[in-house]
């Protein structure tokens, strides 16, 4: 797997991590043919024209989405396809999940936007209680299978309590919906177009920090990428790393660093949380023996903790170590001290070393 | 079709009242209906000779006399203020700001809480069902009458047995809608097989006009093999989609915005169909309901918001849900057209659906009917509301308001039906209800495997193993497990 870079960087807030940040990609999932460099909100733009292009009855709406949103992500859809089908709805998210549902359960491809996941909540009600049981409760009578909801989330370097969260966990406890992360630009565009097209409601978390920042190679045609399929973006031996979204760049900083002191790390980029691809990550813990999880999210009932007690189940004799995590801190997200909350490359890297010397 | 009757004298006031307010300068812009709503009709002016001819040719016909204006949009910056007279030199006293222009007086004014009187009740059948002199309403044929009072007696009778075989153990839940069967049925008459339902939960009647069959709904109380929802919810929790009646779902008002999106679907699919979405008195206090009023005028959306303004919110009686004249009220706030009509006089109500329905598809607008009833029924099986209400007051609205009564009279006093049919069409719905309960109660109620489907549409790995593992302990342990499951 030839490996290929994004380059970026995270200033300031002592996160220290100035310069080049490498992040391989496997290019077996994907063509390279007429490949151009962009960063993940332009992905993300080209895959949102792409999915309006192809189906004469998807839409796109949210606060904002008109002129082109907070983070420019629905540039041109409007002035492309008219107002009926890319529009700015009143600031209600309960009211723009439930619109979406409606519109979804007629048939629609409805892509709703939530300016930011930490405004996700009053939505909440409508995800858990409608969209994720309108199958299931209908007897398969009528399904809103065409929902996609996107929302930026994570840590932006000044996003404090309100600007910063990931609220996956809570969605990953929902049977009827699918939770969907995306780590790079390539992987947003194919992951979304297929989030789009998925006969499920999909709530697609997008990690704003990487919106600007990463920069990669995205073919220009229509691609899709797989769900609830992990991938091994790292190969190891001693140590089995999952993660998501953002986190997996700091991640591999991790491993890159182990490396020299001869740890050999496997790293997995999750992708889908829900439904999640256990077989994948089982079959890294039976070669590594040992596990470390990282995420954003605060540690207690994070995604981390179904990871760690699926793989205990799973792989108890084969485990040489605890099954480590490294995540966010059980606070509020905080403004000053977020260098401190923050999973860090060095917090990883000394989980690393500590497993394997367990 | 409809035959449009004799008009009130009070309805002929109110049409030279309006003609008066239209040629003061009412904020109107009056063109046909035509597909939506664009932003393209800026800046026409509202006080030209031009405008004012055009008001004054329009067709007013006092018994059509909302029917034949059209609106545009009702965008604010398109308003303008309806004291503000062409005829004085004041244009200068107005201010623009984003949302459009508005007077400005110097004087501070607060606008009172509530108006002076309630808004009226629309209403054309007295309370012992005979027609009110020179009421404006539209009429109903033989066939349809019949029709819908035996479709309200079916739903009375339906309700009570059900009611008991709760009682009697044969079924874990009910709902009744004891004191709503005008809502429930008229409001289905006056709609289109095409026009789409989404149900609170005391709306049956809604399902029974369009046909589906005693047995269907004893086979969801039931939960057996037959029910269309795999015997995955409580009792009552209909759906259907050959009668485009959307499942129910318990909480309460989620339905609202939903509504706006599938009326915005039809919409954009140019169909003739509206949506009509249900809700009580205590829903309209939840987010949602302001959600889905809002979208649903934002997006021009074809949806009528149907309240039964019964009351009670289990026992939580109106004057502790809101401080408002009831919701009809509220329209106005949403820059929704709106109704109070009487509930339980079902000419009346459908009247209002018929015309809310024409406007709805028409000119791609939400409108909300607020129907005034009373819940002769308990909330549920699950409560007795003689702990928080007079027995005395719900024997009242049993007997003296009871709007099946009301309809038979009518129907009666146009010869249409008789005291022989209606012992006949009671003992025929009770015989075909008791064989549909034990029909369903014997029937076989759906395999296992139906807990593990349509979760998503193809069952992940998590589930497959799950299911797996399950299977295995009831072979282990199959007394724990209830013996009409099939496995």
């Amino acid at each position: 797997m030839a490996l290929r870079n994004i380059i970026g960087k995270r200033i300031g807030n002592g996160i220290g991590l100035v310069g080049r940040r490498s992040l391989s990609t496997s290019t077996s999932d994907v063509e390279n043919r007429n490949a151009k460099s962009m960063n993940l909100y332009s992905a993300i733009n080209q895959a949102l024209h792409l999915a309006l292009e192809t189906d004469p009855r998807a839409f796109v709406f949210g606060e904002d989405v008109s002129f082109g949103g907070v983070f420019r992500c629905t540039t041109g859809l409007a002035d492309r396809f008219g107002k009926a089908r890319v529009f700015n709805t009143p600031l209600c998210e309960q009211g723009i999940v439930g619109f979406g549902i409606g519109l979804a359960a007629m048939g629609n491809r409805a892509i709703a936007e939530i300016q930011f996941a930490d405004y996700i909540y009053p939505a909440f009600d409508q995800i858990v209680n409608e969209a994720a049981k309108f199958r299931y409760r209908s007897g398969n009578q009528f399904n809103c299978g065409g929902l996609t909801i996107r929302a930026p989330y994570g840590a932006v370097g000044h996003g404090g309590h309100y600007h910063s969260q990931s609220p996956e966990a809570f969605f990953c406890h929902v049977p009827g919906i699918k939770v969907v992360i995306p780590r790079s630009p390539r992987q947003a565009k194919g992951l979304l177009l297929s989030c789009i097209r998925d006969p499920n409601p999909v709530v697609f978390f997008e990690p704003k920090w990487l919106y600007r920042l990463a920069v990669e190679e995205v073919p220009e045609h229509d691609y899709m990428l797989p769900l609830s399929k992990a991938e091994v973006i790292r190969q190891g031996s001693d140590i089995t790393l999952v993660g998501w979204g953002a986190q997996l760049s700091i991640m591999e900083q991790a491993c890159i660093e182990a490396e020299k002191d001869g740890i050999s790390c496997e790293l997995i980029d999750l992708k889908t949380l829900i439904p999640w691809d256990k077989e994948t990550v089982e079959a890294s813990v039976r070669k590594t023996g040992r596990v470390l999880i990282s995420h954003e999210a605060p540690v207690t009932g994070g995604f981390g903790a179904e990871i760690s007690a699926s793989i205990v189940e799973r792989c108890f004799l084969r485990l040489e170590a605890p099954v480590a995590r490294v995540c966010g801190l059980d606070t509020p997200f905080p403004l000053v001290f977020e260098p401190f909350y923050m999973p860090s490359k060095n917090k990883v890297l000394d989980a690393i070393k500590a497993t394997v010397n367990y | 079709m409809a035959i449009w009757c004799r008009v009130s004298s009070r309805t002929i006031a109110n049409a030279n009242h309006m003609r008066k307010r239209m040629n003061q300068g009412f904020a109107v812009d009056v063109n046909r209906a035509s597909g939506f709503s664009s932003a393209s009709n800026r800046g026409r002016p509202l006080f030209s000779d031009g405008n004012r001819r055009h008001l004054n040719s329009l067709p007013w016909n006092r018994a059509t006399l909302v029917w034949f204006q059209r609106f545009k949009s009702t965008l604010a910056e398109k308003q303008q203020d309806p004291f503000l007279s062409s005829d004085s030199d004041e244009d200068h006293q107005s201010l623009e700001f984003p949302g459009g222009k508005v007077s400005y007086t110097s004087e501070m004014n607060f606008i009172s809480e509530s108006s002076q009187t309630r808004v009226p009740c629309y209403r054309v059948l007295d309370d012992d069902g005979e027609l009110i002199p020179d009421s404006h309403f539209q009429q109903v044929s033989e066939e349809v009458a019949v029709k819908m009072y035996s479709k309200m007696v079916s739903l009375q009778i339906m309700d009570t047995i059900f009611y008991e075989a709760q009682r009697q153990g044969r079924i874990s839940f009910y709902l009744t809608s004891a004191g709503e069967e005008a809502i429930n049925i008229a409001s289905a008459a006056a709609l289109s097989e095409q026009d789409i339902i989404l149900p609170q939960y005391r709306e049956p009647g809604v399902l029974l006009w369009r046909g589906f069959t005693l047995q269907e709904f004893a086979d969801q109380c039931f939960g057996n093999k037959a029910d269309y929802g795999k015997g995955r919810q409580m009792p009552i929790h209909y759906g259907s989609k050959k009668h485009n009646f959307f499942t129910i779902s318990s909480p309460i008002a989620t339905q609202l915005p939903q509504a706006a999106g599938i009326a915005y679907s039809l919409k954009m699919d140019n169909k003739k169909a509206c949506v009509v979405s249900y809700i009580g008195d205590g829903g309209t206090s939840e987010g949602d309901f302001h959600a889905g009023l809002n979208f649903a005028a934002v997006m021009e959306a074809p949806v009528i918001f149907f309240c039964r303004n019964n009351g009670w919110a289990i026992s939580t009686n109106v004057s502790e849900q809101f401080r408002s004249d009831g919701i009809v009220v509220k329209g106005r706030a949403y820059g929704i057209r709106s109704i109070r009509v009487d509930g339980n006089d079902a000419l009346a109500v459908y009247t209002a659906v018929s015309a809310a329905r024409e406007m709805a598809v028409n000119e791609h607008r939400p409108i909300l009917i607020e129907a005034l009833t009373y819940r002769v029924g308990h909330h549920s099986t699950s409560d007795d509301s003689t702990k928080y209400r007079k027995l005395d007051e719900i024997v009242y609205w049993k007997n003296a308001r009871n709007p099946v009564n009301r309809f038979r009279n009518w129907v009666q006093s146009n010869g249409w039906w008789s005291e022989q049919q209606e012992t006949q069409l009671r003992n025929r719905v009770r015989k075909q209800l008791l064989e549909a309960i034990q029909v369903a109660e014997k029937a076989e109620k759906p395999p296992l495997a139906e807990m593990f489907r349509d979760v998503y549409d193809y069952p992940p790995s998590n589930l497959e193993e799950q299911e797996k593992y399950l299977r295995e302990t009831i072979s282990r342990h199959p007394i724990d497990y209830p013996a009409d499951i099939p496995v």
